[in-house]
């Protein structure tokens, strides 16, 4: 019985978490970019404007939600749900420290996390096409087109990981990093993955899908109340998950040395979650043919070098000579 | 069976529970939220005009370009996993073959580009 009761709390207690986190992250980022601007951000919300992200909560629940009529129905209620549901199963592999995680040595563990960052592109390309409005489909197909392609680049970045460590299993792959955080020898497949990301994330600098200056608001233009929040949500949460995959890859996840795991493991999710904002912060947007050009002729290559190298590395270092 | 239901029965939950969100989500809004609509809330959003045109219209055949070259590079990462994960046992051979399919799927690469597969403009 007792598996049964732990994998229960695990799973509500990292559920609870998540959303609060996702939450909170919206009043975090407002008040970080009013910081970097030099201005103040959300602070009228109780103490320091800590209670905007309750605040906000309740009005998005209130406010209109309506289905155009224009668009097709079961389609457009369903791909905001997809969209959140997918970005928390990935979650389920990451191992938060020894003790904490969902299946975090499930052995197929990095394949469920790229599958299930695969299965988000539905939701952003149905949300489009089910919108049936220009905005929305153009969005849409520039949101399948940006993260099919960098969905490539991602899966070869993490190949020299998992020579390195000979396993999927992620708890395998933290445990594999006792001596050396694969940042180092991982370094070009840590770029790539960080960058493949960002991509994957559509978060800013590579937010084309929802460019507010030529497209409204992308593949949810159409979208309001609550089925906006799903979307506000999962994107949130896509940043939590990304910046935890990151560290539990490239920088030993909650290994480290005097605090306790979780610790460790919060402060170097926090420091990827907070390195993400800067970047909203500090980079423009490219032009989308620049986002394109720049993944499969500077991405693509540099991830089938690291993975050359590696496996070269691992050999040389293997065989006697 | 049994250790391979323990390993996969957290994730069973944990699905279950975010389907449940994800659910409760989507009718909560039909229970509580105000609802007022009018023809021109109704009305799809294209900067204040009318729209002119059907919203499926015809887009830039480069998307469906993306979308071939996509299949056949992420069949390449497909190949790539099981010989990564068994390249402790694989020793020199297994890496030279790899080599090679990798050395072909770059002049494919190398064709591609030359073709103005990848350009944008």
């Amino acid at each position: 019985m007792s598996p049964i009761v732990s994998g229960l709390l695990n799973v509500v207690g990292i559920l609870i978490v998540l959303v609060a986190l996702a939450a909170g992250l919206t009043w975090i980022e407002r008040r970080l970019l009013g910081f970097w601007q030099d201005r103040y951000g959300p602070n009228r919300a109780g103490p320091f404007g800590l209670l905007q992200a309750v605040a906000d909560m309740i009005k998005i629940l209130f406010k209109q939600d309506w289905v155009p009529p224009f668009a097709d129905r079961p389609v457009f209620i369903i791909a905001p749900a997809v969209a959140m549901v997918t970005v928390l199963l990935a979650f389920a592999v990451v191992p938060v420290s020894p003790s904490i995680g969902i299946a975090a040595n499930l052995n197929i563990g990095l394949l469920f996390f790229l599958a299930m960052s695969s299965l988000s592109v539905y939701s952003i390309v149905l949300a489009g096409w089910a919108s049936n409005s220009k905005y929305s489909l153009l969005g849409g197909m520039r949101a399948a087109a940006q993260m099919l392609s960098y969905e490539v680049f991602m899966g070869l970045s993490v190949i020299g990981v998992v020579i390195i460590a000979g396993s999927f299993s992620l708890g395998d792959i933290v445990d594999a990093q006792h001596r050396l955080w694969f940042i180092i020898p991982q370094f070009l497949g840590f770029v790539v993955f960080v960058i493949a990301g960002i991509a994957e994330t559509r978060r800013l600098p590579f937010d084309l899908p929802e460019g507010e200056n030529e497209l409204g608001a992308g593949f949810h233009t159409e979208y309001s109340g609550m089925k906006f929040g799903m979307f506000f949500v999962a994107e949130y949460i896509g940043i939590v998950l990304i910046s935890a995959i990151i560290t539990t890859l490239f920088l030993g996840g909650w290994r480290g040395p005097a605090l306790p795991p979780l610790l460790w493991f919060l402060i170097k999710t926090g420091f990827f979650i907070g390195f993400f904002i800067l970047l909203r912060a500090a980079l423009p947007r490219p032009r989308y043919d620049q986002l394109m050009a720049c993944g499969w002729k500077v991405m693509l290559p540099l991830a089938l070098l690291n993975i050359l190298l590696t496996g070269a590395v691992v050999l040389a270092d293997r065989s006697p000579v | 069976m049994n250790a391979l239901l323990q390993e996969y029965l957290p994730l069973v939950i944990f699905t279950g529970i975010s389907l449940a969100m994800g659910l409760a989500l989507l009718v909560a809004p039909f229970i509580v939220a105000y609802r007022q609509p009018d023809p021109e809330k109704l009305s799809a959003y294209e900067c204040g005009f009318n729209a002119f045109d059907d919203a499926r219209m015809k887009f830039d055949v480069r998307f469906y370009l993306v979308a071939i070259i996509f299949i056949i590079f992420d069949l390449e990462v497909a190949f790539l996993f099981p010989w990564a994960i068994t390249f402790g046992q694989l020793g020199v051979f297994g890496f030279w073959s790899m080599m090679v399919f990798l050395a072909v799927l770059t002049v494919g690469f190398i064709y591609e580009w030359k073709k103005g597969a990848l350009e944008w403009d």
